[in-house]
């Protein structure tokens, strides 16, 4: 049995979350005399309560068992990387409660590339949508890493931008690494390890509980150097996100929306209060002093190549969905034309169509 | 002594002759009934003896036996009660009941002697002409039912006391009275007949609702005309109060309009349900039945054990509008999935087999999310797991008979306020009739009368696209990974769509505008893909 053995075992007890695990080991100064130490003489010492004291003394039996399980975690194509180890990312070190070991599947993030947290509400707006995901993949593209939550809506986003330009994304888990949570985000899920890994601080197998997303948020913004919030709604997860990485002393950048919607009600708030705003990659990137000679911006398609009433159709939408009886009105063409012409239009990728009926244009 | 009278009886939506034969003879003195008899009609024996009492017969006490044959049919229903007591009338000598022969009596009996009412006349006595009968006595109440029969003479009855009277009347100057009495006019003159007739049948159609009421929902309004033109089968997706059920409400006002059989074959489902209105017995409209959703299987399909029709078959000829379709019981709405195919419903029971009409458009309306609010962000928080699971309610077998899906946005307050003017329910009925009509042509010889009943070999022949849509087509199919299913619906909608452009050819616009109508399961149930097609929120 070696150090690391022990960290897992100390890992998996039940009840001992990261923040106790870390005073145990300042206090004790390796994980083997950690194992050797009775429960009881560790509630003496009031570094844990009594209850998790006895569950401490209880969990002893499982040493055999949590070896055994460490051992087949490589032939499940899973890694534990623990503070002991050199390539635990050294972001994390300068976090509080930090995790001791978290679960890899693919690769940990470089250290010495500049990384990004794209975050957002999961009920997001096709607006949210289109630019988490134009965002994903303009930075990615420059060589930063995008990382995100792979949840629905602007995390998931910020991911596709990023696989769609073949750059490193990295996924963090509210679940055990081989539970695909969302189950829609499946294809995502099993293309992230290839192009950057998927993580997570909870053994395999975890299902997604409510009570672990808070905890891996703090993951996302501990390994990036700045995070951008793409839509978030008043008192939404996001908003903690972001506060947690300002306690972290991470820069917070958002995305501005229109006054009066409800999911831009966040972002708005947090440059308000100081944030960064984002008109396009080009803000980010000069955060990171990357220099391109062509400015990116986040712009709608060129129109030069359309036809007269393709023009005009295109003309009467904006990121704002439109309901097509809406575009009819407004081009002044007849209902039936609109539908083809919009179908062709989405079709050249022009235009999307969010919900059946409803049109935006594309990024 | 013997007499024999005829009534009627209903099996299903028939009417079924039945013979009333009574016997009077000496013997212990008793009243006996035989011939397969349901309860309510065993009962008649005593409604039967205490009415004549109480209306004043007075007989020796003998043993009456009242058969009904056909022996072995099941009969049941109320009607009988009339046709018993005249034969037990007729058994006393009150008459002469051969006089009787072309004639038929249908009547409950009340303990007074009244006649009262009974439910499905107007079956009845189209069974009763059709078996050669010149002759119906009704009830007061049903008359004018009755009077919907052309070339059927119909006496209305008040109570036994007057029946006898008409029949002895009749007897002494059968031949003078009553000759010439088709319709029954004349026989007001001696009472037998209410003076108020109303209006003559058939009664013109014509609706209390019009589309020029409906402001806006352009795209709900078009896609509603294109279905009820291929008769296809229709869904409305959209959150509440945007016009689903007003817009569904008028769809019988661009039905073709119906032909008399049509208001005959409606009129005698609902007089079987007793559902008609007194003063007007007759549908002269299409129906648009909206059953609430906690509407049980056998409600829909018809039941019990003397089966009635359900809502399919008061729906037959019009509209069956499912409000709420997720909400539905899983189980009332397989019900639906045979008689949207053979547009007739069948039960089985062990007193025979009943075959209810079943010939309705199907249009369905849902929500599109639990709280009905999505697409709008503002408003709707559900998830999108939420959202499907919502609409996956919807039993897929049944959606894969709805051809056409669209959406209902909410509508702004300009448009409720615009003074523009709408079509009117005319207009658009007119071009529909035109596509029913170039159907008929195309069908002409064939089991199937609709573009949306189309088989595979069908929409080969008739649905052709030129080589470009071809190319068109096969791109959009592949790269939205549509299913075979979807292939043939969008041609038959895209067929009908080009009916009513008056195209023989399949155009372009035809097809994008089918594709645009193109059902649920592809729209809404796409999983996300990472080439990013579509699936995200607004």
């Amino acid at each position: 049995m070696n150090e690391k053995e022990y960290l897992y075992w100390l890992c998996r007890t039940p009840s001992f979350g990261a923040v106790t695990i870390h005073k145990l080991y300042e206090r004790y100064g390796s994980f083997t005399a950690i194992y050797n130490i009775e429960g009881t003489a560790l509630a003496a010492e009031h570094m844990v309560s009594r209850e998790a004291a006895e569950e401490f003394d209880g969990w002893k039996p499982q040493l055999g068992r949590m070896k055994d399980e460490y051992d087949s975690l490589s032939e499940r194509g899973i890694r534990f990387v623990s503070i002991l180890d050199e390539e635990y990312p050294g972001r994390l070190t300068h976090i509080y409660g930090n995790p001791v070991g978290i679960y890899v599947k693919g690769r940990l993030p470089e250290e010495e590339m500049p990384t990004v947290a794209v975050i957002g509400a999961r009920n997001c707006s096709s607006y949210g949508f289109q630019v988490a995901r134009a965002l994903g993949a303009s930075l990615s593209r420059e060589g930063i890493q995008i990382v995100s939550g792979m949840a629905r809506g602007v995390d998931g986003a910020g991911h596709e931008g990023a696989l769609m330009a073949e750059g490193s994304t990295f996924a963090v888990l509210g679940s055990g690494v081989d539970v695909c949570y969302p189950r829609d985000h499946f294809e995502m899920y099993m293309q992230i390890p290839r192009q950057g890994g998927v993580l997570s601080e909870f053994a395999p197998g975890t299902r997604a509980l409510a009570r672990n997303f808070p905890m891996r948020n703090r993951i996302i913004s501990g390994l990036s150097d700045l995070i951008v919030v793409v839509e978030a709604r008043e008192k939404s997860g996001s908003l903690i996100t972001a506060e947690l990485a300002l306690e972290q002393g991470k820069d917070v950048y958002a995305v501005p929306g229109m006054v009066t919607a409800d999911l831009s009600k966040g972002c708005n708030q947090l440059i308000r209060q100081g944030a960064g705003i984002v008109t396009g990659p080009d803000d980010i990137l000069e955060y990171f002093q990357i220099k391109r000679e062509k400015k990116l911006k986040l712009r709608e398609k060129n129109v030069r190549g359309l036809a007269k009433k393709e023009k005009k159709v295109y003309s009467c939408l904006n990121l704002q969905p439109k309901f097509i009886d809406q575009v009819a009105e407004d081009s002044g063409l007849p209902l039936t034309e609109c539908m083809t012409i919009l179908l062709e239009l989405e079709l050249a990728g022009y235009v999307l169509q969010p919900a059946s009926h409803y049109y935006v244009t594309k990024l | 002594m013997f007499s024999k009278v005829w009534g009627i009886g209903l099996l299903g939506v028939e009417g079924c002759l039945v013979c009333v034969e009574a016997d009077v003879q000496d013997g212990l003195p008793g009243f006996a009934m035989v011939g397969a008899l349901a309860p309510e009609v065993r009962e008649a024996q005593d409604r039967v003896r205490t009415s004549l009492k109480n209306a004043g017969f007075h007989f020796p006490p003998k043993r009456v036996t009242v058969n009904l044959s056909p022996a072995d049919v099941h009969k049941s229903g109320t009607g009988f009660d009339l046709p018993i007591a005249a034969a037990v009338l007729g058994a006393h000598g009150m008459f002469d009941w051969e006089e009787l022969e072309n004639a038929v009596m249908i009547g409950e009996l009340g303990l007074d002697g009244r006649i009262k009412p009974v439910r499905g006349i107007l079956p009845m006595v189209l069974e009763a002409k059709r078996c050669g009968k010149g002759r119906c006595y009704l009830p007061e109440e049903n008359v004018r039912e009755g009077r919907i029969v052309p070339d059927m003479e119909i006496i209305g009855v008040r109570d036994v006391r007057q029946l006898s009277e008409l029949l002895q009347r009749q007897n002494r100057g059968a031949k003078d009275d009553c000759k010439g009495n088709r319709n029954g006019g004349e026989c007001r003159k001696d009472g037998s007949i209410p003076d108020a007739f109303g209006p003559p049948f058939p009664l013109p159609e014509t609706y209390d609702v019009d589309y020029r009421e409906v402001q806006g929902q352009a795209l709900m309004k078009r896609a509603t005309e294109v279905a009820v033109a291929g008769r296809h089968n229709l869904l409305y997706i959209g959150p509440a109060g945007t016009g689903k059920t007003m817009i569904a409400q008028r769809i019988p006002t661009i039905m073709p309009s119906c032909t008399l059989e049509e208001q005959l074959e409606i009129t005698k489902v609902y007089s079987i349900c007793g559902l008609l209105p007194r003063e007007n017995p007759f549908m002269s409209r299409r129906p648009f039945r909206s059953p609430h959703h906690s509407v049980t299987a056998q409600a829909l399909t018809g039941g019990g054990k003397n089966p009635v029709p359900g809502e399919m078959s008061l729906a037959s000829g019009g509209v069956l509008f499912l409000d709420e379709l997720p909400e539905f019981s899983k189980y009332a709405i397989e019900m639906l999935r045979q008689p949207l195919e053979s547009h007739k419903v069948v039960l089985s029971r062990v007193s025979g087999r009943y075959e209810f009409p079943a010939d309705f458009m199907l249009v369905a309306a849902a929500n599109p999310c639990p709280c009905g609010h999505y697409p709008d962000r503002n408003r709707c928080r559900c998830s999108d797991a939420q959202i499907r699971q919502y609409l996956g309610k919807i039993s897929k077998p049944i959606l894969d008979r709805i051809d056409i899906c669209t959406e209902a946005s909410p509508v702004a307050f300009g448009e409720l306020r615009s003074q523009k003017r709408e079509e009117s329910s005319e207009t658009i009925r007119s071009r529909v009739e035109r596509v029913r009509e170039v159907q008929k042509i195309r069908f002409s010889g064939r089991k199937i009368r609709f573009n949306s009943q189309m088989n595979g070999e069908d929409i080969r022949s008739y649905c052709r696209l030129d080589e470009k849509e071809e190319g068109f087509f096969r791109e959009f199919y592949q790269k939205n990974g549509l299913s075979a299913r979807a292939y043939g619906k969008i041609l038959k909608v895209a067929r009908t769509i080009a009916d009513l452009d008056g195209a023989e050819q399949i155009s372009h616009s035809h097809l994008c505008e089918a594709i645009g109508y193109r059902s649920l399961e592809e729209k809404y149930w796409k999983t996300a893909d990472l080439s990013g097609q579509g699936r995200c929120q607004v």
